[in-house]
């Protein structure tokens, strides 16, 4: 049983009832060296069995997929900024890119001069445009809602720490969906249960690596030990601050956040919103104790007004 | 120079304007339903109780129906909300206390059987005894009921829901009160209503009282219930709730503005909770209502820290 509600948790396993469990395992997702192949949504899609998504021309960029659902696990974000080149080495093999006058061609609404600090994204050379990719996943949270609000316990904790949907119990109510702070799951309409990334529990069983972090071939995702991946993490952000990337940030890597920390965490250049990331996610559980309380607050008026209707006159 | 907006909308970024959080998948108009006949029957199980009580049989008939009715139609629209309804009682596999709704089965269910039992005892006249006591059993599981779903709706990350979670609760009780007193208003004698007139306009201040907590507390992240067609359910709601309270109080003991009165108490009851809904799948649509604040709280975080480092120097 689940007692933790909030906050730091450093042994997510035994607060669910795992008195003997293999350490917490994760993923780090260095967005600095993502190039973008979408690799990990095609090896996802077809490791895990995954149905097809929908067709469609977004007119996002490169990104047709456009955000993370029942039958999509892993979502490459694209995101296009004009702006004063100032290349940064981030260590990636590059190649000339085709010229292109960001003030005359970008997109409207990014047509905005950004101050020079700001100026740090992941550039394609001299195109005066500021790539932003990122390979998007289920968190994994250390106090993941969608597993406090499934009524059925459909949704469970793993002995790897990870968050994992039973479909064979799920019975597609839907709370799930709408408890996420990061909306990552979803339910399938054909289907009617919901689903999301399980981290390949089935792969994990046996030793082997999730199908995106064996797929990606610039090892932007990284899985393994969660505190191994936090350390690693920790190291990246410091060699890039070195390197004048000051913009470079840890999202989801802190365990005092309001999810108590992600179990799959990002290193992002760009505020968490850019990429359509929630700046600040709490657990909605978070506040289990408040809103149960005024709801019984709100039965005992309820019942007040109950017996204050009989009191009194005759009619 | 031209006239500009003294509050101007605060400036976020997002990906291309793509909402953060899912928009909840709980069909319409299913849940809606659901809120509003939970709301309903739980109320009018006390309703009925009272009437047991107080030697009001013509009420207790109607309230008891109310009770039962509600129970079933709720049922009903709960499961046929699944996306697996022939797994229904999976909701009956665990309880979990940090899942309303798991809680929540396990109160609709015991009144949905309690109620049924006391009205067909009252309507058949059989087992009398046992009839009562699964009326006071059913007037004890309909408050929680009747309030249980605003935690439902409350305990998501649904900005306009979460962050109204202190005044829901009492929102929802007032709703309930209103629509099971407004239906006892339309259905029972006039000799017999009395309690039904006082529990709706009892009911229609706590409503409104919280209604308007709400919106002032919340700011920003209650917009939700003030524009597009959610705003306009609510104030409808509003305004037709205000008017019954106004009536029944004026005039209630007239049986034809009882009936008038009860009829617009009722539809205000399911309006309020369509406009209620309506209003957490505009909130979770637009990624503004979830980056905003969330962005102002890391900014008040920030400050705070810097409030915080800057005290020792001095």
């Amino acid at each position: 049983m689940s007692n933790s509600l909030h906050g730091r948790l450093d042994d997510v396993q035994q607060d669910a009832g795992y008195d003997q469990h293999p350490p917490r395992m994760g993923f780090f997702t260095d967005t600095s060296v993502c190039i973008g192949c979408k690799a990990c949504e095609v090896a996802c899609k077809e490791w895990n069995d995954v149905p097809e998504d929908g067709m469609s021309l977004s007119g996002m960029s490169y990104d047709n997929t456009q955000a993370l659902g029942a039958s999509t696990w892993r979502h490459v974000a694209f995101v296009e900024k004009p702006l004063h080149p100032t290349t940064t080495d981030l260590g990636l093999p590059g190649m000339g890119a085709p010229g292109w006058d960001s003030h005359e061609n970008g997109p409207a609404s990014a047509a905005v001069t950004l101050p020079a600090s700001e100026d740090q994204g992941a550039e394609s050379g001299d195109s005066g445009v500021r790539w932003l990719m990122s390979s998007d996943v289920c968190k994994h949270c250390t106090h993941a809602a969608c597993l406090d609000v499934c009524p059925t316990g459909s949704l469970f904790r793993t002995e790897y720490g990870t968050v994992v949907v039973q479909p064979d119990i799920c019975n597609g109510c839907g709370y799930c969906v709408p408890a996420c702070p990061y909306g990552v799951i979803d339910v399938r309409k054909e289907d009617g249960r919901a689903f999301k990334c399980t981290l390949c529990y089935d792969r994990l069983k046996t030793g082997d690596t999730p199908a995106c972090a064996k797929a990606c071939p610039t090892e932007s995702i990284q899985y393994g030990e969660l505190d191994e991946l936090r350390a690693r993490a920790d190291k990246r952000v410091d060699e890039l601050h070195e390197k004048g990337l000051d913009v470079a940030r840890l999202y989801g890597r802190d365990p005092e956040d309001g999810v108590g920390g992600d179990g799959a965490f990002f290193l992002l250049l760009d505020e968490p919103e850019v990429y359509g990331l929630p700046p600040d996610p709490v657990v909605t559980t978070r506040d289990l104790g408040s809103i149960w309380a005024h709801v019984g607050a709100a039965a005992g008026a309820l019942l007040a007004i109950g017996a204050a209707s009989f009191v009194g006159r005759r009619r | 120079m031209r006239e500009r907006a003294m509050v101007p909308e605060p400036e976020f970024e997002s990906y291309y304007g793509k909402q953060i959080i899912k928009t909840p998948t709980w069909k319409t108009p299913d849940v809606p339903i659901y809120l509003f006949v939970g709301g309903m029957a739980g109320a009018s199980a006390l309703l009925a109780e009272g009437a047991a009580r107080s030697g009001r049989p013509g009420l207790e008939g109607v309230a008891r129906g109310a009770a039962a009715g509600g129970a079933v139609v709720g049922t009903v629209a709960l499961i046929h909300d699944l996306g697996r309804p022939e797994r229904f009682l999976n909701m009956l596999r665990v309880l979990k206390v940090t899942s309303p709704l798991s809680v929540g089965s396990f109160i609709l269910a015991p009144f949905a059987g309690l109620s049924v039992a006391a009205f067909a005892s009252h309507v058949s006249g059989r087992v009398p005894r046992i009839g009562r006591l699964a009326g006071l059993g059913a007037a004890a599981f309909g408050p929680p009921l009747t309030t249980y779903t605003a935690a439902l709706l409350c305990n998501t990350a649904v900005p306009a829901w979460h962050e109204g979670h202190q005044e829901m609760p009492f929102l929802f009780a007032g709703s309930g009160a209103t629509a099971a007193g407004g239906l006892a208003m339309v259905l029972t004698p006039a000799a017999e209503n009395g309690p039904a007139r006082r529990m709706a306009i009892a009911g229609a201040g706590l409503e409104l009282a919280a209604a308007q907590r709400l919106k002032h507390r919340l700011g920003m992240v209650a917009e939700p219930y003030e524009i597009g067609r959610p705003g306009l359910l609510m104030r409808t709601a509003r305004a037709m709730t205000a008017a019954s309270a106004v009536v029944s109080l004026v005039a209630g003991r007239n049986r034809a503005v009882s009936v008038v009165a009860g009829t617009s108490y009722v539809a205000a009851s399911l309006i309020t909770r369509f406009g209620v809904f309506e209003a957490g799948l505009t909130s979770a649509r637009d990624p503004k209502y979830t980056v905003i604040p969330q962005r102002e709280r890391l900014e008040r975080r920030r400050a705070e820290r810097e409030h915080e480092d800057a005290r020792p120097a001095r």
